[in-house]
């Protein structure tokens, strides 16, 4: 019993890293229907951000709780930029072709991005300082649940939560879901749609610039090529979870790490991809939109 | 202009023959490996090795006043061309060879070699089957072979460590899962320790929580692992969050400076295997700076094993008194020869005893060589 507590966290945990992720890839494709390869790169670059301002930031000898809010706040707006950069030049001209070709502008972008880091800073793996102090009251529990597989997991429900009431209730929510529904009919009511779908590039890639934060001060390392496998994984868990649906991602992120941590546990890590892949083509077969995607009928 | 050609072609082979033409009496050695193409700067460290150990040996009155001679082929590190290199070396009447350079093609040069009754000793290839396997009794090497680091590593954490439950984990790669494969194989045979979970895992994953609970429900006391230093340093960082002190015994894959350094405080206590240190040696000292000197750059991949293959080959001619391949593989069995890596000879399967891996602890932020 206590081995499968010891599981569910970790699970727990991997579902909450992937979620982070998840949500910008799914808030994405969700407005303009684009797979956007380039997001693991902002969940990088994010970290890198981090990286860079937090060692600056102890160099002055702040406290660490300034530390970690003018870090995050830092990555999320640097990511944010480059979000709203990436969308100008890599998908904005290509707004009104074929659907292939912004998702190899994207690969590219991707490519690019991760080539671009490695060149300005270092192929090398780089320690990542640990930024979330370790609680004293989690300390009888410490063999489960540590204090960055809590942060990570409250930070991915408060973002879902925010996500799911934000796009509910405000004015910009409207607008995005008007963006989604119709395009055309969006721009006819007045609203900006390209300013609606840099917002979205922005909030997305500030996400995953705070999920880098988290991620890379739970495992302590960073590397110019994290963002690809990490994305990867997030967009099989957004895919399982409906693509497009926020608490989708969220529940196919926490599906996709259960499983695998399970599959280790009780099977063999060896197979880890095998059972998260599996179940992957079982729940498409079965339910092709995902876990709680909507089946749209394509309008002729 | 057409008669010309054929003019150039003839002087062409008129001097190809030269080079294998010798002065008569000379005793011929040949150095086959890859000296062109991709994996050349694997092979020329070797060729330049065997040729200032040579000269050194006949500036000394060579093999009972006969002098030693090179004949140099390239096999380009390829198997298909290797075998060409082989027969050629063979027909020219070499005694010994040194080389080949990468296991592949050595491999494949070996059986003609055998059949001529040709001694090969070979700097570089790693292979483990090339002696273990009883094929080729011709074949020697002065490097330790791939299976050697799992066998220093079991037999330290059997013997120093007596830890009596073992996790092997590996990273799923040729290198990592080939060591620890050969591991569990040698923690098997010794019969004192139980390997008590064999597990992959997936490089560059965001988080090993998973497998770290199956290593604490397993009772492992060490975790062996086969890979490199990324993965090492996670696996390693979250242990420790997790509050696991089980020791950490790994490669040299692991045996990097980026360990230390990304792994911190975690990192300290964690042994890792690495080839010993010989930069002290005077042997090794003197061939460098003579390679330096001619070259005006530092010698490259395995110069100091080709020394050490060169010095052992002739030293055993010069001790066996000729260069017949019986009386000299007498001869490297069973005399000791000074090498860059100190006083090694060869055992009944050619692996040379004195090469080897020696274990490292990471204390106070750096690799100190215990073992």
């Amino acid at each position: 019993m206590e081995y499968f507590i010891e599981l569910l966290f970790s699970g727990l945990t991997r579902g909450s890293i992937y979620a982070l992720i998840a949500l910008g890839y799914t808030m994405v494709y969700g407005i303009i229907g684009l797979i956007n390869f380039a997001h693991g790169e902002m969940y990088m670059i994010g970290a890198f951000t981090a990286l860079i301002v937090s060692t600056v930031l102890s160099i002055y000898g702040l406290p660490l709780p300034a530390i970690l809010i003018l870090t995050a706040l830092a990555a999320a707006v640097w990511a944010g930029a480059y979000g709203f950069t990436v969308e100008r030049l890599a998908y904005r001209p290509l707004r009104n072709s074929p659907r292939l070709t912004p998702l190899i502008s994207a690969i590219g972008m991707s490519i690019f991005l991760q080539n671009y880091v490695l060149l300005a800073q270092t192929s090398d793996f780089l320690p990542f300082p640990a930024l979330i102090p370790e609680f004293a009251f989690l300390e009888p529990y410490a063999a489960i649940v540590g204090a960055t597989d809590l942060a990570i997991l409250v930070v991915s429900a408060l973002v879902m939560i925010a996500l799911t009431l934000g796009i509910k209730c405000t004015r910009l929510g409207k607008a995005m879901r008007a963006t989604a529904q119709d395009r055309t009919m969006a721009l006819l009511l007045g609203i900006n749609v390209d300013r609606i779908i840099s917002l979205t590039f922005v909030v997305g890639s500030a996400l995953a610039a705070i999920g880098g934060l988290l991620i890379a001060s739970h495992i302590g390392q960073i590397n110019c090529f994290i963002g690809f496998i990490a994305g990867i994984k997030a967009f099989t868990a957004a895919v399982l979870g409906g693509i497009g649906s926020i608490p989708g991602a969220v529940l196919g992120s926490f599906v996709l790490g259960l499983t695998e941590a399970f599959a280790t546990g009780y099977v063999a890590s060896d197979y880890e991809d095998v059972f998260a892949f599996s179940l992957l083509v079982l729940i498409l077969i079965f339910r092709p939109a995902g876990l709680l995607g909507k089946a749209t009928v394509e309008k002729v | 202009m057409k008669s010309g050609m054929i003019l150039a072609v003839l002087v062409g082979l008129l001097l190809a023959t030269a080079g294998i033409t010798t002065a008569a009496g000379a005793i011929k050695i040949g150095v086959a490996g890859a000296h062109s193409g991709d994996l050349a700067s694997y092979g020329l460290p070797s060729l330049k090795a065997a040729q200032l150990v040579v000269k050194d040996v006949n500036a000394k009155g060579g093999v009972n006043g006969t002098p030693l001679e090179l004949l140099v082929e390239d096999d380009v590190c390829k198997p298909e061309i290797a075998t060409n290199t082989a027969t050629k070396l063979v027909s020219a009447g070499v005694k010994a060879v040194i080389g080949h350079i990468c296991s592949g093609a050595t491999k494949a040069a070996l059986p003609i070699y055998r059949d001529a009754k040709v001694l090969v000793i070979s700097p570089s290839a790693t292979t483990p089957g090339l002696t273990q396997s009883g094929e080729y009794p011709n074949f020697y090497r002065t490097i330790a072979a791939d299976n050697t680091q799992a066998r220093t590593l079991v037999d330290f954490s059997l013997g120093s460590l007596k830890v009596k439950k073992i996790a092997v984990l590996h990273d799923k790669g040729d290198y990592g899962k080939g060591l620890a494969e050969y591991a569990k194989t040698f923690i098997e045979q010794a019969g004192q320790a139980e390997v008590v979970l064999f597990e992959g895992i997936t490089p560059g994953a965001v988080d090993y929580s998973a497998v770290i609970q199956k290593i604490k429900r397993s009772g492992a006391e060490a975790v062996l692992f086969g890979g490199y230093h990324p993965e090492a340093s996670k696996i390693v960082g979250q242990m420790r969050q997790k509050r696991l002190t089980t020791l950490f015994v790994s490669d040299d894959g692991v045996k990097d400076d980026t360990f230390i350094k990304v792994a911190g405080k975690d990192a300290e206590g964690v042994y890792a295997t690495g080839p010993a240190d010989v930069s002290n040696n005077p042997i090794t000292k003197e061939y460098r700076d003579k390679f330096k000197k001619a070259e005006g750059t530092d010698p490259g991949a395995f110069f100091d094993n080709a020394v050490a293959a060169t010095l052992a080959l002739t030293n055993a001619m010069v001790k066996a008194g000729s260069a017949e391949p019986e009386a000299v593989a007498k001869a490297l069995r069973g005399n000791e020869v000074a090498t860059p890596f100190g006083n090694i000879k060869f055992d009944a399967k050619g692996e040379p005893v004195g090469i080897g891996f020696t274990i490292y602890q990471v204390r106070n932020g750096q690799f100190v060589q215990v073992h």
